[in-house]
């Protein structure tokens, strides 16, 4: 793509940087803030500048917070027993959008894969492992995404609590409700038969 | 099952062919470099979504063009089923059975089987372990998805497990429970994918002795012996204990991903001692069998390609082998030969319905029916 202005081009640069977001949408988009009043543009970058500086990570559970202790950590009408171990602090959205659960929470901040270079050092597994011991958690729910590299962490983790007396447990794995039988995959499938559910 | 008809654009050295084809036998003749093996390549692409000498999708297109086009229809009780593959450079393959479009191009694979006997064919039995591995893996794989699932798995953590260790080296650390846990699924899957291959290799071998006597009627003894670190007994202690030697060489040294085929004539290894008559008998008998092991499984009978397999065989096992031909054993054959008048003198005994299509540059020039 040819721009007639640098600073229009450095600009797409920036933005085309998000992830999800090409050249032309870039370009929309800086056309767009150049239409609108210089307010606007000082409001957006200024949000965002802040959101960068005073954004901390709880130094309970590492989730995204704007406090140094989250306000699931400081909360009092939490379970204090559960912990739900996940991949990042999207997944505690997603969980806490469901309002099924209400215990704690763990960011583990990814999942390890030595071919990306993620070993355990990487991850929050030290502190996971130092809150299990030291608090009055009964039982750790493993919350990874069902992949190749989320079995595995949730298997070295499981290895990891195992001398701790607490119950480990991972989410299930089944058939989406309202979906068709026959249109899932066999794997999940498969996978839901063996986990089936007993009826009571 | 049967291809009815094929139609090409652009693909490799054809820009255009329209044909329709013999439900018993179909031969392809023309000089060296007319486009013999293209064709069988495009029916073999049409089944198994993939060219069948390698090469990546844009190596199919035709010179100077961008994209190609493959199209057939195949029958299959009573029905017919056309099938479209579309690639154009730079975007990625479409595949389409009847105007609807896989969500998966793995899925087509198997629903109209072929089996091609081609000339690099011995390279199975000559060359290294991983080609042996790979013949019978993309036979079990279509008979059965849960060791293709496994197999997918089990490299998948190799290559996470060889990462490891050459970051342990580098840092020189060793997290031994990170180790174990990749053990652990290597162990697991390694042993459910040694035991399908040992339970397939079981199945697989009576057919294929059963043919190989039968082409060449003499007594050698022949024998396929699947070899595995995990066959032995004390295979998952045997894989942890290597640990010293994965680090030191910076990759897993045990595993199914080391076994191999033994292809043996009166207990001698083909690849080291076989004649080359052995060797081709032995590749044709391979062949014959993996024909026979999709018929009993899919009761379907696969179309068989054969690539200048006359220059392969003497007299006598073309003799045996078109007998097999004329009672019917197969379906739908494709053959192609430089010599239009052996071709000719090898059918004339044989009482099936034949086609004989001439090609010359990437085009038919001629189109001979038989109905005997």
């Amino acid at each position: 793509m040819i721009f007639s202005s640098k600073l229009i081009e450095d600009a797409v640069d920036q933005i085309a940087g998000l992830p999800g977001i090409g050249k032309k949408t870039a370009l929309r988009l800086v056309f767009h803030l150049l239409k609108q009043d210089e307010k606007s543009t000082v409001a957006l970058t200024d949000t965002l500048l802040k959101l960068r500086r005073d954004i901390v990570y709880c130094n309970q559970c590492h989730h995204i917070s704007d406090t140094p202790t989250c306000n699931i950590c400081s909360s009092n009408k939490r379970d204090r027993t559960l912990l739900c171990v996940v991949e990042d602090s999207q997944d505690v959205l997603a969980i806490e959008n469901t309002a099924q659960y209400q215990g704690l929470y763990h960011v583990l901040g990814g999942v390890i894969s030595p071919m990306e270079g993620v070993s355990p050092i990487d991850l929050h597994i030290t502190s996971l492992l130092e809150r299990v011991a030291k608090s009055e958690i009964k039982e750790v729910i493993f919350a990874l995404s069902p992949t190749m590299e989320g079995d595995t962490t949730t298997f070295y983790l499981t290895k990891k609590l195992r001398e701790h007396q607490i119950k480990i447990s991972t989410i299930a794995r089944g058939v989406p409700i309202g979906s068709e039988l026959e249109y899932t995959d066999e794997i999940t499938l498969g996978r839901s038969i063996i986990g089936r559910t007993t009826y009571e | 099952m049967f291809l009815e008809k094929i139609n090409l654009l652009n693909f490799k050295n054809y820009e255009m062919l329209d044909l329709d084809f013999s439900s018993s036998v179909n031969c392809i003749v023309g000089d060296n470099g007319s486009g013999k093996t293209n064709l069988l390549d495009a029916i073999y692409y049409l089944s198994m979504s993939k060219g069948a000498f390698g090469g990546g999708n844009t190596q199919h297109v035709l010179h100077k063009e961008d994209f190609f086009m493959v199209k057939g229809v195949f029958q299959a009780k009573d029905l017919d089923y056309e099938v479209t593959c579309g690639y154009k450079k730079g975007q990625a393959k479409v595949f389409k059975v009847n105007q609807k479009q896989y969500d998966k191009i793995s899925d087509h694979i198997g629903r109209f089987p072929v089996v091609l006997i081609a000339p690099n064919d011995t390279d199975t039995i000559t060359e290294g372990s991983e080609l042996r591995r790979k013949f019978f893996d993309s036979i079990i794989s279509q008979l059965d998805k849960n060791y293709l699932i496994n197999l997918i798995q089990y490299t998948h953590h190799l290559k996470q497990r060889n990462s490891l260790l050459k970051q342990f080296a580098e840092r020189n650390f060793v997290d031994r429970s990170l180790i174990d846990t990749y053990n652990h699924k290597l162990i697991a899957l390694g042993k459910a994918i040694c035991d399908k291959r040992q339970e397939f290799i079981t199945e697989f071998a009576p057919i294929f002795r059963e043919h190989y006597q039968e082409l060449t009627e003499n007594k050698e003894i022949t024998a396929l012996v699947y070899q595995s670190q995990f066959l032995e007994e004390h295979y998952a202690d045997d894989f942890r204990q290597a640990l010293p030697d994965d680090l030191r060489l910076q990759r897993t040294t045990r595993g199914i991903h080391k076994d191999d085929y033994d292809f043996l004539i009166d207990d001698h290894l083909l690849r080291k001692f076989g004649s080359q008559g052995q060797q081709k008998s032995y590749i044709i008998a391979l062949k014959l069998a993996h024909f026979d092991i999709i018929k009993n499984y899919t009761f379907m009978k696969p179309i068989l390609l054969l690539d200048d397999i006359f220059d392969k065989l003497d007299d006598k096992r073309m003799d045996k082998l078109m007998r097999k031909v004329a009672a019917h054993t197969f379906g739908q054959i494709f053959i192609t030969d430089a010599r239009p008048e052996r071709t000719q003198t090898v059918f004339e005994h044989i009482d099936v319905e034949k086609r004989i299509f001439t090609i010359a540059k990437g085009e038919v020039v001629d189109v001979m029916e038989d109905l005997n």
